[in-house]
């Protein structure tokens, strides 16, 4: 009995927390989006979803056995994250081999060639995202109108402008936010409504897997600039992929600032790049090159932005 | 809302097993193992030989230097030798072995009375000159040696007490229980060390699942002038001295200082008691209260236990070791030491006995770190646990020492809340042994 005691450090317990009941928490709380994203495209966005889940576990799976030997992390959930994060950035009447060059390039060169998961710096599904609407304009941004009668044919489907890019062409009187909050609108599959995706945001908080930082700095990034541009905060919160990415895209865990300050920054820099590409750039929406450029600039915030370290607060603080 | 601390912290669940359970007494071993180094510092130096007859309360061992402490027999006995043991760490370290005599002799000087005595007409030096020759440590398990604490260093004034009653270890109950039985002698106890310290101020901080405690302490202290208890919010490690002084007084000791720079002294609750003991019964530090626990023992209990009993005899006493023991621990779950003999003596920073299961004594494979920032957000000392892993892996010491690492206080908050069951603790001990000696060898 005597020598078959474990002798190990302390903690002697633990959490009982994992990678895994995170990514699958974060899934949970995209269900909401998902049933919207039915209702308003039917079936075109069940396929696209699951086409991009599988192809993502495919390339993890086929990388990691053949290309790179580490952990297997297959069944941790992350990559069918990005898949559905992923499909969620797409027009539900997207062919699918664009799907799956979009989840190859997303998993192949947005995760696994900086090491997997943890090592990446970008945001694998916006890599996967950007590359496609570089390489597929035209593919990428006819957007299928939100109506039942498309719900059940996948591509001959009537298309429509965004919210976004009729303001952007000078149509903005046609917008109506209420039809944005709830989910009646053209977009991609899962960005299309908002009180959705802000029961996600609810989800995800009341579990702990994110704090509101990020998200909260962002929402406010987008107010201030929208004031300061003379757009409408309220419509700029509300269309686009502002809250999917608020919420899901720039909160993700390996590509987001480590303190509190630092996601401040990082959130309030993301709504406010949002904007100015909105209100400036070519394209109409600027979310996912927000993202990814202040995911670039993450380890220079790291190095910068401290916690606040105990007993450096006033004295009577 | 109840006052906490304000940076961090986890809430482990607290498996409060032996709670209400009254505190027993161990019969005595037919041999004690008393060990030479029971104290934060210097080990003690024995002064007895092989052959000497003792008795209960006679003195050992003197303190090896100033921060050391003197050293009683338990029992009355023969010294058999003078030897080395296993010590809870897995070292080997002196220890005086004591054969005990069946009939127990007392020192005379000790009142071995029930009666409770009040009044304390010594003066402050007088007491801490007791508290030293009695031989207490801090009790809650840092077993720094006490007498240092009440003497501030010259130019600081000590402008209030604080008495750790927190417990905040899930499954120890050692604490709680003195509370429960002992209050009248730990609030003259605490009387007492404001006295040393001159302060008219003493506040217990006790946290909110002893309920209990919280009512009888408060009933209690009306009595006695300048003490008053307050109730915390439960959140580990509030009993870490800079989180209970932040969450009782607001104020923040800043790094590398002592909790005397915001004018605070903490004691923990059975030092007050084993102060009373030794000031107002001339009885010095021989025996403590152990929590004996874990989900498969039989009986969870709470011990009084003379110092040097084998804790197996602690265990036998709660039903013997259970049949799928993987892990025994000397202290709580989050800082307590795995042991790797159940024959090693109590001590007096031994403050429990906690069991565990094979099924938790291991750990669980780890995996990368996904950057969650779970880790940052738990460290009471508002450090980046990932960060000092992966410069401590790759020995950056001078990083680790920018980044505070030596401001850990292995609390196990981050190991605890990592996703990825990353052994950050273990990589910021290492850490913390390298920059200590680099930071030493620079004086
Ligand atoms: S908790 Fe673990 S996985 Fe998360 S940042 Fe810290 S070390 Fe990395
Ligand atoms: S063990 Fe050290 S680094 Fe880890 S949470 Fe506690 S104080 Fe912070």
């Amino acid at each position: 009995m005597e020598n078959k005691l474990v002798v190990s450090p302390s903690p002697h317990v633990h959490g009982g927390d994992s990678i895994s009941k995170n990514m699958y928490g974060v899934l949970i709380a995209l269900i909401p989006a998902f049933i919207v994203s039915l209702y308003a495209f039917g079936l075109g966005a069940l396929i696209v979803t699951l086409t991009s889940v599988v192809a993502c576990m495919f390339f993890e799976f086929a990388i990691q056995k053949y290309l790179i030997k580490g952990n297997k992390t297959l069944c941790d959930g992350s990559a069918a994250l990005t898949g559905v994060l992923l499909a969620f950035n797409l027009p539900s009447n997207i062919p699918l081999w664009i799907v799956i060059i979009g989840a190859l390039v997303a998993i192949g060169v947005g995760k696994m060639s900086f090491g997997g998961l943890g090592n990446n710096i970008l945001n694998p599904a916006l890599v996967g995202r950007v590359f496609l609407l570089i390489s597929f304009p035209v593919q990428m941004t006819t957007w299928p109108i939100a109506d039942a009668a498309n719900r059940f044919t996948t591509m001959d489907v009537e298309t429509g402008a965004t919210p976004l890019s009729l303001i952007k062409f000078g149509a903005a009187d046609q917008v109506n936010v209420w039809d944005a909050i709830t989910g009646m609108i053209s977009g991609s599959m899962g960005e299309i409504s908002v009180i959705a995706l802000l029961l996600g945001l609810c989800y995800m908080l009341w579990k702990k897997i994110i704090t509101w930082h990020i998200p909260v700095s962002i929402f406010a990034g987008v107010v201030v600039l929208s004031l300061l541009t003379g757009l409408n905060p309220l419509v700029q919160l509300a269309t686009g992929g502002l809250m999917l990415g608020a919420i899901f895209m720039a909160t993700d865990y390996v590509t987001s600032p480590m303190s509190h300050k630092g996601m401040l920054i990082y959130g309030f820099m993301i709504g406010a790049i949002t904007i100015i590409i909105r209100k400036f750039g070519a394209y109409p929406e600027g979310v996912s090159f927000a993202i990814l450029l202040m995911n670039a600039a993450t380890p220079l915030i790291n190095t910068y932005c401290k916690p606040k370290r105990f007993g450096e607060v006033k004295k009577n603080g | 809302m109840l006052k906490t601390f304000r940076i961090g912290g986890v809430h482990p669940p607290e498996n409060k097993l032996s709670a209400g359970k009254r505190i027993e007494v161990i019969g005595l071993p037919k041999q004690v193992a008393i060990p030479l180094s029971q104290n934060l510092g210097a080990p003690s130096v024995a002064c007895v030989a092989k052959g000497d007859e003792v008795k209960v309360g006679t003195l050992i061992a003197k303190a090896g230097g100033f921060v050391s402490s003197n050293i009683h027999s338990s029992v009355a006995g023969k010294v058999a030798k003078i030897d080395e043991i296993l010590d809870a760490s897995g070292y080997r370290r002196p220890a005086v072995f004591i054969d005990v005599n069946e009939e127990e002799v007392w020192e005379e000087s000790i009142d071995r009375s029930e009666t409770l005595i009040k009044d304390c007409p010594l003066s402050s030096e007088e007491i801490i000159k007791k508290v030293a020759e009695a031989g207490i440590v801090g009790l809650g398990g840092a077993t720094f040696p006490t007498q240092v604490k009440l003497s501030p260093p010259p130019g600081s004034k000590a402008e209030m007490l604080l008495i750790n009653a927190v417990e905040c270890e899930p499954y120890l109950t050692s604490d709680h229980e003195l509370m429960m039985e002992k209050t009248e002698e730990i609030l003259v106890g605490i009387s007492i060390l404001m006295k040393a310290i001159k302060v008219d101020k003493a506040i217990i901080g006790i946290e909110n699942n002893k309920p209990d405690a919280i009512k009888l302490m408060t009933d209690r202290c009306r009595q006695y002038t300048g003490i008053s208890v307050q109730p915390l919010k439960v959140q580990y490690p509030q009993g870490g001295e800079k989180q209970l002084i932040d969450a009782v007084m607001g104020r923040q000791v800043p790094s590398g200082a002592l909790p005397i720079a915001v004018g605070a002294v903490v004691q923990n609750v059975g030092t007050a008691y084993a102060v009373y003991e030794a000031v107002q019964k001339n009885k010095p530090l021989i025996e403590r209260v152990v929590t004996v626990t874990g989900k498969s023992v039989v009986k969870p209990s709470n011990y009084l236990a003379r110092l040097g009993t084998p804790i197996s005899m602690l265990i036998d006493a709660a039903g013997g070791l259970p049949a799928d023991t993987g892990k025994v621990i000397s202290g709580g779950p989050m800082m307590g030491k795995a042991l790797t003999s159940i024959e090693v003596p109590v001590t007096k920073g031994c403050s429990g006995v906690l069991i565990m299961p094979t099924l938790e004594a291991q750990r669980q494979k780890m995996q990368n770190c996904i950057r969650c920032a779970k880790c940052v957000n738990v460290c009471p000392m508002g450090l980046e646990p990932y960060l000092l892993m992966s410069v401590g892996e790759r020995e950056i010491w001078d990083r680790s020492e920018k980044e505070r690492v030596m401001d850990c206080i292995e609390c196990g908050c981050c190991s605890f809340t990592c996703p990825s069951n990353r052994p950050l603790l273990d990589y910021i001990r290492i850490s913390k042994s390298k920059v200590g000696a680099i930071i030493r060898s620079r004086k």
